[in-house]
């Protein structure tokens, strides 16, 4: 299999259909380690049983923003290359990216207050996320509301590289500004400040939550590029030349 | 298992957790044999693609 195999839909569809059950297995295996792992981490010394939600917490905060680095490449793929899939890929991993992103603004939530005594604070950290879940809403709100596939795979692509910025703001906004947001204490210079028993379930969930995205991903990609044979079909019924 | 003081916000995040990937889950299986009902409709009125080949045909 070669990534030129990939950039066909075709054969991305027949491919997909036969890796795609043993992707989800996976996710559910993973997922069902991982719960287990953090149903039995031991309490943390100060958060006590609420040091649970960071196992859930982090891998959402985390995929929000690799989601959108995902996007991210995937609209260069469409200003640069113009590869078939890549608009497909950016636009299905949206909605994924967005409910990742809400999750991590919620669940953060339900742990800041018993924590911090608030639900929400107005810091970098928080309204930074915030943002981003705003950009993912804003992005999907472009693609329905431009007609002309190939129009709104450009602006799409070029909102996306344009929010990218808000990446590194993020990562690094616990460094820069005084923020209620603890800083970085697994992906940082010098190694993880987690004890093992709190390490080890967080990146099981980690690793779970990746499969999980790639799997949801990968079916929507799908999907996507039935609507869009769908429409071309509907196009060609009109009598009508088709865009995608 | 005990989860202290703060049971509720553990519990309440892990279940909507739950809900929204299954949302999600169920969302995207929706989809899927709605575009692949759409692709069936159009076949059967004779509508087909350049390359003679079924649209709907993913293997």
């Amino acid at each position: 299999m070669t990534l030129l195999d990939l950039a066909n839909p075709t054969r991305f569809l027949s491919l997909t259909a036969k890796i795609l059950p043993w992707l989800a297995g996976a996710t559910a295996v993973l997922l069902v380690i991982g719960l287990y792992q953090s149903a039995m981490a031991p309490d943390d010394y100060q958060q006590g049983a609420t040091v649970k939600i960071m196992f859930i917490h982090v891998p959402n905060a985390w995929l929000a923003m690799f989601v959108w680095g995902v996007m991210s490449i995937a609209a260069l793929g469409t200003l640069v290359w113009r590869h078939p899939l890549a608009d497909v890929a950016a636009k299905a991993a949206a909605p994924i990216g967005a409910a990742f992103t809400f999750l991590a603004l919620v669940t953060g939530s339900l742990w800041g207050r018993p924590m911090w005594g608030t639900y929400w604070e107005w810091d970098a950290r928080l309204t930074s996320v915030l943002i981003l879940f705003l950009m993912y809403l804003g992005l999907m709100a472009l693609w329905r509301a431009v007609e002309d596939p190939s129009r709104a795979a450009r602006a799409a692509a070029i909102l996306t590289l344009v929010g990218a910025i808000n990446l590194p703001i993020i990562k690094f906004s616990v460094d820069w500004w005084n923020t209620l947001h603890q800083p970085a204490s697994v992906m940082r210079m010098g190694g993880s400040t987690l004890d093992k028993a709190f390490l080890i379930p967080l990146l099981v969930m980690a690793v779970a939550f990746s499969f999980l995205f790639v799997t949801l991903h990968i079916a929507a990609m799908r999907n996507e590029i039935l609507r869009r044979r769908v429409r071309s079909l509907q196009m060609m019924q009109a009598g009508k030349p088709s865009a995608s | 298992m005990t989860l202290g003081p703060y049971e509720s916000f553990i519990v309440t995040s892990y279940v909507l957790v739950a809900a929204v990937v299954a949302l999600l889950i169920v969302w995207i299986t929706v989809d899927y044999r709605r575009q692949k009902a759409r692709l069936r409709d159009l076949e059967a009125r004779g509508v087909t693609r350049r390359s003679g080949r079924s649209a709907s045909d993913m293997s």
